[in-house]
């Protein structure tokens, strides 16, 4: 494999990290809502992100089951089918497909007003795997118009490097996170939602390079190894707010922000991103047992400390990275969902059954990340910009 | 991160403290109970969506809508 090519191998290396940690926050339902375990569900949903010369699909199969009400246990498998030509393959390597696979598993216990959840999530590619266990515990109280949510994971990386089998190293993730949700009037509740998170280990890309001015190539720039602290603690506070309009329907607003927390195990300084976003929705059923689902989003970030698109010249600084994931940039999103009840003549062996489809189109802006394909002077190469398209078909059973 | 765990614990309680009672009874919560009051609606569709957010940006954490709080199904 070309080593540039692994750029955006490492690209989606990262995208894979991510999915892990979300992957147990969100299917930990029960700790979500307490005093009552989640229904007993099926879903089967393929999904397909395109975007950038990157494409990511396949399938995401959760099964709930509940066992007298006291226990619920639920197994998910998800798959990302990957083929990537991304700007960073473009510019320094060549395009290439590969698979990743995950299986994860949990029990959640009711007692009182008192759930209780575990869970695990094994993550497999050819260059990463990863294990994370979680834990939480979520309690009702004020007369169940407050609801309080804890939960801690903690993950054990192994990164490897394609083409290189000496290479060997780890990375160890840990998050905490707490949610308070609390109904202020027959309509409107509100949930504040909290979260730290602490890596530690080998936290760069493997794959991914940095741009330097370099006179004596006659592009007149080359790429360098991206190096990263080896630590990397974040906060990000977030308040949501739903309410149900007079004709059966809702309005969602949330609000998060995100920023480091100064000083690390290792270094002073931080990684120094921060963001907010502001996010719109608005659900809407209609006749014939259909629901519209509409929302709009705006993402921005700052750049983080040690970012540069092209840096003055080879190893300028200890820490290098052109991660344009790292660069300052601005995202808007528009979607749309449309949902269908099945008629109940139509599933008989279940409760209900719906059919989904959701589709979104995010807008990236990036202020400092050129792109290079174009052409044009070194380090005046125009703006790079990526539109998305986000598919989720699914079908969900009740039972 | 821990202090800030610790304030917002220590908040809490306090609040608990207090002589509030609760203004929303189980009978007025019907439409706070309704499907389309939940958060995260579709938990497998939801946490997808919020990974690719989270997966092309730099910031993390606090995704998705954790928490319906109404217990009043």
């Amino acid at each position: 494999m070309h080593a540039v090519q692994r750029a955006e191998q490492g690209a989606v290396v990262a995208v894979a990290r991510v999915l892990r940690r979300f992957a147990l926050l969100v299917l930990l339902p029960g700790i979500a809502q307490a005093a009552i375990l989640p229904e007993d569900r099926a879903d089967v949903m393929y999904h397909d992100y395109d975007g950038g010369g990157l494409q990511v699909s396949g399938p995401s199969i959760l099964v709930r089951k509940g066992f007298q009400d006291r226990v619920s246990v639920w197994a998910n498998y998800y798959e990302d089918m990957i083929s990537s030509a991304s700007i960073d393959v473009v510019s320094t390597g060549s395009p290439y497909k590969e698979t990743r696979r995950e299986y994860s598993g949990g029990i959640d216990f009711l007692s009182g007003k008192t759930i209780m959840g575990a869970a695990y999530i094994r993550s497999e590619e050819n260059d990463y795997i990863a294990n994370t266990a979680r834990f939480g515990i979520s309690q009702d109280f004020f007369g169940d118009l407050s609801t309080l949510s804890i939960s801690y994971g903690r993950g054990w990386d192994d990164v490897m490097k394609n083409g290189d089998p000496t290479f060997d190293d780890h990375k160890h993730r840990q998050d905490w996170r707490v949610d308070l949700s609390q109904i202020l009037t027959p309509n409107l509740v509100l949930n504040f939602g909290y979260e730290g998170i602490s890596d530690e280990g080998y936290l760069h890309d493997p794959y991914r390079s940095a741009r330097y001015l370099d006179p004596s190539s006659a592009k007149g720039y080359s790429y360098e190894t991206e190096v990263t602290p080896h630590t990397k603690m974040s906060d990000a506070w977030a308040i949501r707010a739903m309410y149900f309009l007079p004709y059966r329907a809702s309005a969602r607003f949330e609000y998060r922000m995100v920023f480091p927390v100064v000083g690390s195990y290792y270094y002073s300084d931080t990684w120094g991103v921060d963001a907010w976003n502001v996010e719109l929705g608005y659900v809407q059923p209609i006749s014939n047992g259909l629901t519209i689902d509409l929302r709009y989003r705006y993402y921005t970030q700052t750049a983080s400390d040690f970012y540069s698109d092209l840096y003055p010249r080879q190893n300028s600084q200890n820490f290098l990275s052109r991660d344009k994931e790292l660069s300052p940039f601005s995202s808007n999103t528009v979607g749309m969902g449309l949902t269908y009840q099945l008629p109940a003549n139509f599933a008989p062996f279940f409760k209900r059954a719906e059919m989904s489809l959701f589709a979104d189109y995010i807008m990236f802006t990036y202020d400092d990340f050129r792109d290079v394909m174009k052409g044009g002077t070194v380090g005046d190469e125009p703006m790079y910009k990526m539109d998305s398209t986000v598919l989720r078909a699914f079908v969900s059973f009740w039972y | 991160m821990k202090r800030t765990i610790v304030f917002v614990l220590v908040l809490l309680t306090a609040a608990g403290c207090t002589s509030i009672k609760p203004w929303v009874s189980p009978y007025e919560r019907n439409n706070l109970a309704d499907p389309i009051m939940s958060f995260d609606r579709d938990p497998v569709a939801g946490t997808y969506l919020d990974h690719v957010y989270e997966s092309r940006t730099g910031a993390r954490g606090a995704e998705g809508g954790a928490g319906g709080g109404c217990g009043c199904s």
